[in-house]
């Protein structure tokens, strides 16, 4: 609706390279991508930014075939590609390197790079010493012939060397490459695997072919990129030269929105710890001091991978804790499993609803009533007048939308479907609910009336934790925001002092060290 | 919202239809739409026997039927039970096999304690139905793998400590005799026992906490692992009662041949298990299913299986009719889930 707010476009060169053209998706009630017109050309790194749930993955499935765009279309110098799957976009010439690299665990090297293409004899047998000539060509041609054994097993592999199984998938195959795309690589590489895979790159750039480079990572985005895309809620928020700009102004262009609107607000934060973690440590998280207050609402900001989601299901019952403690109430918890969190008067609505949460095939009564079972029982017969009540009355207060509480909860919006899992939690009365994203893939409406909920239950004297990728969001609803970073809290910033930039400053403090002078909150 | 709501009255934004408005439409939801099509199907059959036989849905007839599927009725039971756990209990016709011969032996070797026999076939399915379980969730071998294991270990141990030989002869003893032949109020006892069987496993199901977890348990395992649920607990619960349950069906079994059979009788009943179970609208990955759709499966496949013989139609016949319709009620079943027909099945 607004035009994007950037500085002019670099001149395009002609329309070679990898282009979309107007392309939107939508999931649903869910408008992933609006009218996204990009161009990546031939002999350039174009780094895509953005924030978690900008659109930055579902961009990239589009261009690689894995999604079909419900508007606009996908360009290769100019000509439209008709890309019904990734097979489509392999064989005109364009690769992704994923984030997470699919190898296959007991079967050599070789047979993981030729995947789906294998060398065969006549009699459609393997041909061992066709594919040995192969690998070891193409291991040399592409510099890995140092570092790729192509006799290991898949499972015997780094997470390096992962990765150049992918790359090589990419590089090799009938059709040449044409355009790359690289996920997040370096999340899962050491200082000097990064480095090999930067030369790589700028080899690749200089063979004309058109890289795109996801990264959250400020610091590899100068060194690699010749230009910078950010998308913000499904747009293009601006395509900036990366030798005319700066963190500031990406960082500005990433988040710099308004919801403001939507958010209510109001300060009941009483004096009394609900809440008081001492030390946590988990296979996941280390050393985690936090409080929350009675009617506090904390927020746990930071990237995805920083660990919050694991410190939520850890605070649930669902994660072994290696050492620290977590007091409710003054109560030191012993929590072997989510019965014991649960008991003590933990609510936690997890991250993936679908998967982690909701009974789909269940009725919203059912899904409500969960967790209240016991309440609800005699005898161990569910009173059903009252558990109809109780189902009834959440779904009134959160207004769900349903023709009754008989209804299936897979008929539901996900806007609904997240209340439906509200509810369950607000019908338990839990003196500390965490939220882990309470509003992906929830409608603005919606979105609105999940935040009036975490006001009224603030107001009630809930203690509320929630986790969200999106920073208005953050800085909207929290009293408190602490951020957190590869598995610990890197700072904690009041209402008054949390700003987007602050607070992006400390997510991503370890990778701005190096290259500015950090804002920092005060550490707890 | 007690009041009906006239059909044509826009659904208030957030308020219920009340579904209890009545009427033969309201009737048929409660029954559900793969009932419905058992009905037809039973419906179907009856006819079609009846038609070919005036004496197939004759009174006694229809006795000789339920009789006749007491057995794997019970087993269908509890089957429906572990598969809506999510799970799948493939030993069941072993277990009860083993029950069948132990109650005969212990009979015979107690002089002749009726008693004595009847709880040493029970306590041995209940601990073998806890092993099922334990093995299953402590050892983590799949359902499938483990009960197909214990479907060939608990037939060797039937057969070994029987010699593989039918044992004891029970039908002196009144016990015996009023649960293979006995009537309670014009019913024979054996279809007393499937129906208080299925009652009970019902409520379970339909009316306690216990029930509605079971089903989370099957239908979203994380989802119920979060909610607080003992999984493990419930698991090994599960398939526990599906070893009693299978022990008691050894018990009739003896009771009906007169001795202990390690094999003979009991050969067979997990695929007829698992069919009804299926046939009446279980997911075999879990969280969907009932007693009432299972019960009309048994009776649908009672019915045509003596059908069938009563049509002199070679038995041989009849395991091909059960092999099918095992594999066409699950295909009907993924057709409903649209499930997108691309590598193995989830």
């Amino acid at each position: 609706m607004t035009p994007p707010e950037s500085p002019p476009l670099p001149p395009p060169d002609g329309s070679a390279g990898l282009s979309a053209e107007g392309v939107s998706k939508r999931f649903g009630a869910v408008q992933a991508l609006t009218d996204v017109t990009l161009t990546f050309p031939p002999g350039q790194v174009t780094a895509l930014m953005g924030e978690n749930g900008a659109g930055k993955s579902t961009l990239l499935r589009v261009l690689t075939g894995d999604h079909r765009p419900t508007g606009g279309r996908v360009l290769l110098d100019g000509r439209p590609l008709d890309l019904n799957s990734p097979q489509d976009a392999r064989r005109a010439g364009i690769r992704i390197i994923p984030q997470e690299p699919e190898i296959i665990p007991h079967v050599p090297v070789a047979e993981n790079v030729y995947a789906g293409a294998l060398p065969r004899t006549r009699l459609r047998r393997l041909d061992r010493a066709g594919l040995h000539r192969r690998i070891v060509a193409d291991l040399r041609r592409l510099g890995f012939d140092k570092v790729l054994d192509p006799t290991l097993l898949g499972s015997q592999l780094t997470a390096a060397q992962r990765q150049l199984v992918e790359i090589m998938r990419a590089l090799t195959g009938a059709v040449p490459p044409r355009a790359i795309a690289f996920d997040e690589p370096t999340s899962s590489l050491s200082e000097h695997e990064v480095e090999a895979l930067f030369a790589l790159i700028a080899r690749l750039r200089d063979e004309g072919i058109a890289v795109i480079y996801v990264s959250h990572r400020m610091k590899e985005i100068f060194r690699l990129a010749d230009r910078i895309a950010v998308l913000r809620d499904g747009r293009v928020a601006g395509v900036v030269r990366a030798d005319a700009t700066g963190e500031g102004e990406l960082v500005r262009l990433m988040v710099g929105r308004d919801l403001s609107s939507l958010f209510v607000r109001q300060q009941v934060a009483t004096d009394r710890v609900v809440l008081d973690v001492q030390g946590l440590d988990t296979d996941d998280v280390h050393g985690i001091d936090l409080r929350v207050r009675a009617g506090e609402v904390v927020a746990l900001a930071g990237l995805i991978g920083a660990g919050r989601s694991e410190l939520a299901l850890a605070l649930a019952g669902d994660a072994p804790i290696r050492s620290g403690t977590v007091t409710l109430n003054g109560e030191v918890l012993r929590l072997r499993n989510p019965g014991d969190a649960i008991a003590a008067g933990i609510g936690l609505a997890p991250e993936e609803r679908k998967a982690q949460a909701l009974f789909l095939h269940r009725t919203i009564r059912d899904n409500t009533s969960l967790v209240s079972l016991g309440r609800l029982s005699r005898w161990r017969f569910v009173r059903r007048r009252q558990e109809k009540d109780l189902a009834q009355e959440y779904a009134d207060r959160l207004r769900v939308r349903a023709p009754s509480v008989e209804a299936e909860v897979r008929t539901l919006s996900g806007g609904n479907q997240q209340k439906v899992v509200l509810a369950r939690w607000l019908a338990r009365r839990p003196d500390l609910l965490i939220l882990d994203e309470p509003t992906r893939g929830v409608d603005i409406g919606a979105k609105a009336e999940i935040y009036q909920i975490i006001a009224d239950l603030a107001r009630a004297g809930t203690a509320v934790l929630v986790i969200s990728s999106e920073l208005p969001e953050v800085l909207g609803l929290a009293d408190r925001v602490v951020v957190m970073q590869n598995g610990r809290t890197t700072g904690e910033l009041t209402r008054e002092q949390a700003t987007e930039e602050a607070v992006l400053a400390l997510a991503m403090a370890d990778d701005l060290a190096t290259t500015a002078p950090a804002q920092t909150g005060e550490t707890q | 919202m007690t009041t009906a709501t006239p059909p044509t009255a826009p659904a208030p934004d957030a308020g219920a239809v009340n579904p209890r408005s009545g009427g033969p439409r309201a009737l048929l939801a409660a029954i559900g739409g793969q009932n419905l099509s058992l009905i037809g199907a039973l419906v179907a059959v009856v006819a079609l026997f009846g038609w070919l036989n005036p004496n197939f849905a004759g009174w006694d007839n229809i006795q000789v039927i339920a009789e006749a599927v007491t057995i794997s009725g019970l087993l269908a039971v509890v089957q429906t039970v572990v598969i809506i756990c999510g799970g799948l209990d493939i030993s069941v016709g072993s277990q009860a096999g083993l029950a069948s011969v132990t109650s005969a032996m212990v009979f015979t070797s107690t002089g002749a304690n009726p008693y004595l026999g009847i709880g040493a076939a029970l306590a041995i399915g209940a601990g073998i139905g806890l092993f099922n379980g334990v093995v299953i969730v402590y050892g983590r071998v799949n359902p499938t793998i483990a009960t197909l294991a214990g479907l060939a270990a608990y037939k060797g141990v039937a057969q070994l400590v029987s010699d593989g030989r039918a044992q004891g002869y029970v039908l002196d003893d009144p016990v015996f005799v009023f649960l293979s032949r006995g009537r309670i109020a014009g019913l024979p006892t054996m279809v007393w026992l499937l129906v208080l069987t299925a009652l009970a496993v019902h409520a379970l199901l339909t009316y306690t906490d216990i029930g509605r977890n079971i089903y989370a348990i099957g239908g979203n395992d994380t989802a119920a692992r979060l909610a607080g649920i003992n999984l493990n607990k419930y698991l090994i619960a599960a398939y526990a009662l599906s070893g009693t349950v299978a022990a008691l069906a050894g018990v009739l079994l003896t009771a009906r041949t007169g001795s202990g059979q390690p094999v003979s009788g009991s050969e067979g009943l997990e695929l007829q298990s698992i069919t009804a179970a299926a046939l009446g609208g279980c997911a075999l990955k879990g969280g969907k299913g009932g007693i009432g759709g299972t019960l009309l499966a048994v009776a649908l496949l009672g019915a045509l299986q003596n059908g069938l013989t009563v049509e002199n139609i070679n038995s041989f016949w009849q395991n091909v009719a059960q092999g099918a319709l095992l594999v066409v009620a699950v295909v009907i079943q993924q057709r409903r889930n649209r499930d997108r027909a691309i590598g193995l099945p989830a």
